[in-house]
């Protein structure tokens, strides 16, 4: 088990979620440091994420933009607080337009990310996920990040609606 | 970078234990701003910025009951809450999964 630990608080609108790396922590500084590598592991494989923009210092300006299986692209930046390597981030994560200007129509949720080396040549990652309301963990979600689970449910629930039901 | 700190100040309001500990008193929505505040030890502004907060999030509303106003809950809020919460958990589980493929694809470059 990669993922040790998840803690969500619905009352605060956090999680935490905590996991171990069998590499040091340098190395997992690297997935985030790296922009190429970043771009391996942010978006899901059906919504792949492009970094345009990488300067993970603090006040520096992170832009993305993750592209859909129909070709629509999804644009989002990191406003950089702390960037400690290989120990911490914390970034504030938003929607921008097409030309990456971030979209302040759209709230921001922020992360913070804690990595520390353990026993035996392992590395222990945090991050703590924080939303200001109820609606900014929709939009991030419906972002089409992960499969586009938000979508496919409103999508049943169309099918549903269109379904004539039989009697038996 | 006022982005940055408009944010932070934002942010810095949010995951507190003050605030998940009123909306578990305002389950039953029998208490008031004035009578919330009397159970913790700060200011009756301090509460009253966590309330707005919560108001904000949709984790609270106010209402009238008689002449006065009570905070209550909003329960369907928090169930929602927990829904996308477990979401957002499986965003980052795959996140995880591919984090730690990508360092072990990398070890066996280097072999």
């Amino acid at each position: 088990m990669t993922v040790t630990a998840v803690r969500k608080d619905p009352a605060a609108l956090t999680m935490t979620l905590t996991a171990e790396f069998d590499a040091s922590p340098e190395r997992v500084w690297q997935l985030w440091a790296d922009p190429r590598q970043l771009e391996r592991w942010w978006g899901p494989p059906t919504w792949p994420a492009t970094f345009t923009a990488h300067d993970l210092a603090p006040g520096g300006h992170v832009e993305y933009h993750m592209t859909g299986p129909t070709g629509d692209e999804a644009h989002g930046f990191w406003d950089v607080v702390e960037a400690d390597p290989p120990r911490r981030l914390v970034f504030v994560d938003g929607f921008a337009h097409d030309d990456g200007t971030p979209n302040d129509e759209f709230p921001r949720n922020e992360g913070r990310v804690t990595i520390e080396p353990i026993a035996s040549g392992r590395t222990r990652m945090s991050i703590e996920s924080r939303f200001p309301s109820i609606e900014a963990m929709e939009q991030v979600l419906a972002m089409g990040m992960e499969e586009g689970l938000t979508l496919a449910v409103g999508q049943i629930d169309a099918i549903l609606a269109d379904t004539p039901v039989h009697s038996a | 970078m006022t982005t940055v700190l408009d944010a932070d100040r934002i942010f810095a309001a949010m995951a507190d234990a003050t605030r998940r500990d009123i909306v578990l008193r305002a389950l039953d929505a029998r208490e008031g701003v004035v009578e919330l505040a009397a159970h913790y030890p700060m200011s009756f502004a301090a509460i009253q910025k966590h309330i707005a907060v919560l108001e904000r999030a949709g984790l609270v509303t106010k209402e009238r009951d008689g002449r006065r106003k009570v905070v209550r809950t909003n329960i369907d809020a928090l169930r929602l809450a927990r829904g996308l919460l477990d979401e957002y958990e499986a965003l980052w589980r795959g996140r995880i999964d591919r984090m730690t493929d990508l360092i072990a694809y990398s070890k066996e470059i280097e072999r």
